[in-house]
């Protein structure tokens, strides 16, 4: 995975609570066989009418936010079935952080497997960061949130964090093993199906 | 100090054990089918990487196959392209695929046991939650998500926390053990720990109304493990899981080695603990059907639809979900069961389309036709158990009596092929699930055994099959 330091972007303001992961990535467009590929569906009954045209009212159709990488959302995002679509919809669509007062669990941890930042902050701060209109500057190394002269620091569990940093998966981790995992294969009896 | 059954498989597969963290535990089976699967090889491809143990990996199409005609082009496209994704797949990638005309096709938890591949004592994963299927040959096999399938691939491992264990213990004898059976065992069980009662847990089922089981009927009980809220459930192996695997396509060639140590290890020491622990009496069993929208919505076969006040006893949420449940089933409190008419029967699924549920089916099916507002099938659970099925002439009795008689597949147990039930369409099913629209939006679903979907076709409503026989 890419490596994950800063992010200097906009911020997209998204006040709504318990977003489920259907109205994310709605079921009728789970059956890609990629993990690219979502963004164009994502919150697809929001953002489109019925003809399949964009509503202007929908924040995600405003040309200003067009190439923001933070979406700043309400309480229990990504709510619902536990499907992985509705981050890589989110990430394809170009979402790299996502902060709101909190988060389903199944979701949460999603979301780091596939290399998107998800951030709790409290009701107020993520209130006043809604209004904020110009570009934020966030670095995860010191877990900060600038915007004009002001600036807010974020919690984040410290394996999640190098994870990130140094652009690790779960995959890359555990190949860090691969002497155990050789280890074990010769010293067990692992019967092979062929 | 003393361990169960599943902490000697558990204990044996750790490869990396830390505290606090998570631990990497080795998998040694992985079987991949063509719904969850495609991100993740799409992932390795991604990234450069291989499949580390294409020997301990096969693959098989069954979510989205038709069960119609092979023969003819596959009319939905998307489910067409992801068929034709594993094909690739797997060619790319060095895996053995039983894909859509090979002999062995099938449900993906029928063929591990039937092929020899599903072993005692082993770890066994699939991305799909009802892997908890072959727990009944004394594995521990779970369900996971298209994530933890790329990283299966690539490793051969999981870092997962160690679950805490739960002893089901079912004893007594079941009056007439051929209307009652391990699917009422089950449904029973749901019914009093919920749907949530497993949750975090892995169920061992224990006690003599297990061992009098056959390994198919076992299968039946492991495979409703997650709808417990349990990742898996096991049974501890004896004669009948060895005789079961020995003489299969894929046994393992020192077959009998392996059975001598299985023997002398693969149980739960006497006095082991068991984080949580349940015990039911099958004596007073009766054939189940349920009702409701969830699997622990059950009610037996000589009962009543219970009033959502009764089935939620004092908690208001149990109390408002049963009013949803009937208002979608669209059924009356108080209708005896026996009196709910169908319209449609769905003899399938990994939970019951095996030789033996086919056989007892048939039994009552044989001579009788279907009720005619009822439309019936019957879909193998694999090629295998249709081809065994079709030597002892089931198809026929079932073919005359207007049972549909089937490719095999998942079906209607999810609906990602064709068949699905209309909007409003009654179904009694012998699958797992009986959630709002799984079958097809708007169906309606009530889980049954074989031998009560059987006689309820002839009949055009449940009835009490311990009448027939
Ligand atoms: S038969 Fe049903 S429950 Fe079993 S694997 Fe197929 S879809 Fe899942």
């Amino acid at each position: 995975m890419e490596p994950f330091s800063k992010v200097t972007s906009k911020i997209t303001p998204f006040d709504k609570a318990n977003v489920d992961t259907d109205q994310i990535i709605p079921k009728q467009f789970l059956k890609l066989i990629t993990k690219s590929g979502f963004g164009k569906f994502l919150f697809y009954d929001w953002r489109f009418d019925q003809n399949g045209n964009p509503k202007n009212d929908f924040v995600l159709n405003n040309p200003v936010y067009q190439n923001s990488q933070i979406l700043v959302t309400n309480e229990n995002f990504g709510c619902g079935s536990s499907r992985e679509h509705a981050v890589w919809a989110l990430k394809d669509f170009g979402f790299r952080v996502i902060i709101a007062p909190s988060f389903a669990d199944i979701f949460f941890s999603n979301c780091f497997k596939n290399g998107v930042l998800p951030i709790i902050l409290d009701v107020t701060q993520v209130e006043k960061l809604l209004k904020v209109q110009d570009s934020v500057e966030l670095d995860l190394n010191s877990q900060k949130i600038t915007f004009g002269n002001e600036s807010i620091t974020f919690e984040i569990d410290s394996h999640r964090k190098t994870r990130l940093l140094e652009g690790l998966d779960d995959i890359d981790l555990t190949l860090k093993e691969n002497k155990n995992i050789e280890n074990f294969e010769n010293n067990s009896n692992i019967i092979p199906i062929f | 100090m003393t361990e169960t059954l599943f902490e000697k498989i558990w204990n044996s597969h750790v490869v990396v054990e830390r505290e606090n963290e998570p631990s990497l535990i080795y998998i040694d089976r992985h079987l991949v089918h063509e719904v969850t699967s495609p991100q993740a090889f799409d992932g390795l491809r991604l990234n450069n990487r291989k499949v580390r143990r294409p020997d301990l990996t096969i693959a098989t199409i069954d979510h989205n196959v038709p069960t119609t005609d092979r023969s003819l082009p596959m009319i939905d496209e998307t489910s067409s392209t992801q068929i034709k994704t594993l094909e690739q797949n797997c060619k790319d990638f060095g895996i053995k695929l039983f894909g859509i005309n090979d002999p062995n096709q099938g449900i993906v938890h029928v063929i591990g046991p039937q092929l020899g591949i599903t072993l005692p004592g082993s770890t066994i994963v699939c991305g799909d939650s009802h892997t908890s299927t072959q727990g009944a040959f004394g594995a521990f096999a779970f369900g996971i998500g298209t994530s933890e399938v790329e990283h299966t691939l690539a490793t051969q491992t999981l870092w997962l926390e160690k679950p805490k264990t739960f002893e089901i213990l079912a004893n007594g004898q079941r009056k007439n053990s051929f209307a009652v059976t391990s699917k009422d065992i089950i449904l029973s069980i749901i019914k009093k720990i919920g749907t949530d009662g497993g949750t975090g847990h892995v169920l061992e089922y224990r006690g003599n109304a297990i061992s009098d089981l056959s390994m198919e009927q076992r299968m039946t009980i492991c495979n409703m493990s997650i709808e417990a809220g349990s990742r898996a459930g096991l049974i501890a192996p004896d004669s009948k899981t060895f005789d079961y695997i020995n003489n299969r396509e894929y046994t393992p060639e020192n077959y009998d080695n392996l059975v001598d140590t299985w023997k002398e290890n693969l149980m739960s020491d006497p006095n082991s603990k068991f984080d949580k622990s349940f015990t039911i009496n099958v004596e007073k069993i009766e054939p189940q059907v349920s009702w409701g929208t969830n699997p622990a919505m059950v009610s037996d076969v000589t009962g009543t639809i219970p009033t959502p006040e009764d089935y939620g006893k004092n908690n208001e949420i149990q109390v408002e979900s049963a009013k949803k449940a009937l208002a979608y089933m669209n059924l009356e409190p108080e209708t005896p069961i026996v009196e709910i008419p169908i319209d449609r029967v769905f003899i399938g699924s990994c939970t019951n389309a095996r030789l033996e549920d086919l056989k007892d089916a048939a039994e009552i099916v044989k001579g009788k036709k279907v009720n005619s507002n009822v439309n019936a099938m019957v879909v193998p659970g694999s090629q295998m158990v249709k081809h065994e099925a079709e030597k002892l002439g089931l198809d026929k009795i079932f073919k005359d009596a207007n049972f549909e008689w089937r490719e095999s597949g998942c079906s209607m147990c999810l609906g990602m092929n064709p068949d699905i039930l209309k909007p409003g369409e009654r179904c009694a099913s012998t699958s797992n699930r009986n959630f709002e629209g799984r079958q097809g939006s708007g169906g309606r679903t009530h889980l049954v055994s074989p031998v009560m979907a059987a006689a309820s076709a002839i009949s055009g409503h449940f009835v009490d099959v311990r009448e027939w026989c």
